[in-house]
């Protein structure tokens, strides 16, 4: 069972809640502080990942991280629900507001209008799967695995843990 | 913490200011502003990010969108960062060869008029 799991609404202002919950419970598994810097931009980045793809393909799902303390490894899983390769060719159409609706928050009027996408024409000039590319930089350790129900990141660092479960 | 974002202008120069998260939420923000700076024709940008606490693969999309904006007009857009948590990420993606990195706005000023 993961030490803590999180799941949330596929909006880009929950990245930063899921960075912030990420270290706090990397620090309290014994992960070195130089290594925190690490952990937040890498999550960051596969949950901004998973965001981007929840809102392509299944925007009232939410998307989940399971952050495991074993022992000697800190091991961050962060799934998304998007049906096949993230990074689907264009042409698949975006959500509808209407399906989006049950996942919004009261607020979500006030949420940004998209998330940026690799190659529009509004200055992103990031190809996709940049993302996945700076977390293989972060992580001494990534797999990412595509199944037919989403896609798995999971990552780990060494942690030297004091706190393991009793 | 979010993202603040102010600019002025010195010595024909336009600098922004960022402080705070840069991020999958907040870069729209930085974006709307480069694009704006230059479509009010300011195509000589440098971009303080001494007070930025934390930077992603989207705020680096943002950046490199307003060097390829700037550089349309023979411009250029540079960087005044030396914070080590920030120019590790320029650093493992190839982009400090890209952007030049300074370590003061005053530095980035005299080396972009020295370019001209």
């Amino acid at each position: 069972m993961a030490t803590v799991e999180v799941a949330f609404t596929p909006l880009p202002a929950h990245v930063r809640t899921a960075r912030l919950v990420a270290t706090a419970v990397a620090r309290r598994s014994g992960v070195d502080e130089a290594l925190l810097d690490e952990v937040r931009l890498a999550v960051g980045e596969a949950c901004s990942r998973a965001v981007e793809a929840h809102r392509r393909h299944c925007p009232a799902e939410p998307v989940r991280i399971e952050m495991t303390d074993q022992g000697e490894r800190f091991v961050v899983v962060v799934r998304d629900s998007a049906p096949g390769p993230s990074s689907a060719p264009a042409g698949t159409p975006a959500g509808t507001p209407g399906e989006t609706r049950a996942a919004q928050p009261a607020n979500g009027a006030s949420a940004p209008q998209s998330v940026p996408e690799a190659g529009d024409d509004g200055g992103m000039a990031i190809p996709a799967g940049f993302g996945l590319a700076v977390i293989s930089g972060l992580a001494d350790d990534v797999r990412v695995s595509s199944t037919s129900s989403g896609v798995s990141v999971q990552m780990s660092w060494p942690s030297t843990s004091t706190s393991a479960p009793a | 913490m979010d993202l603040k974002l102010g600019h002025y202008n010195k010595d024909g120069i336009e600098v922004v200011d960022v402080e705070g998260e840069i991020d999958v939420y907040t870069a729209p923000r930085l974006r709307e502003l480069l694009i704006d700076l230059v479509n009010k024709n300011n195509y000589q940008l440098v971009v303080n990010m001494e007070k930025v606490e934390f930077l992603d693969s989207t705020g680096l999309g943002v950046l490199v969108g307003g060097l390829k904006r700037v550089r349309a007009h023979d411009g250029s857009l540079d960087l005044v960062c030396t914070q080590e948590r920030i120019l590790k990420i320029f650093r493992i993606t190839g982009l400090t060869k890209v952007f030049g990195i300074h370590g003061t706005v005053d530095a980035a000023i005299a080396a972009k008029k020295s370019e001209n």
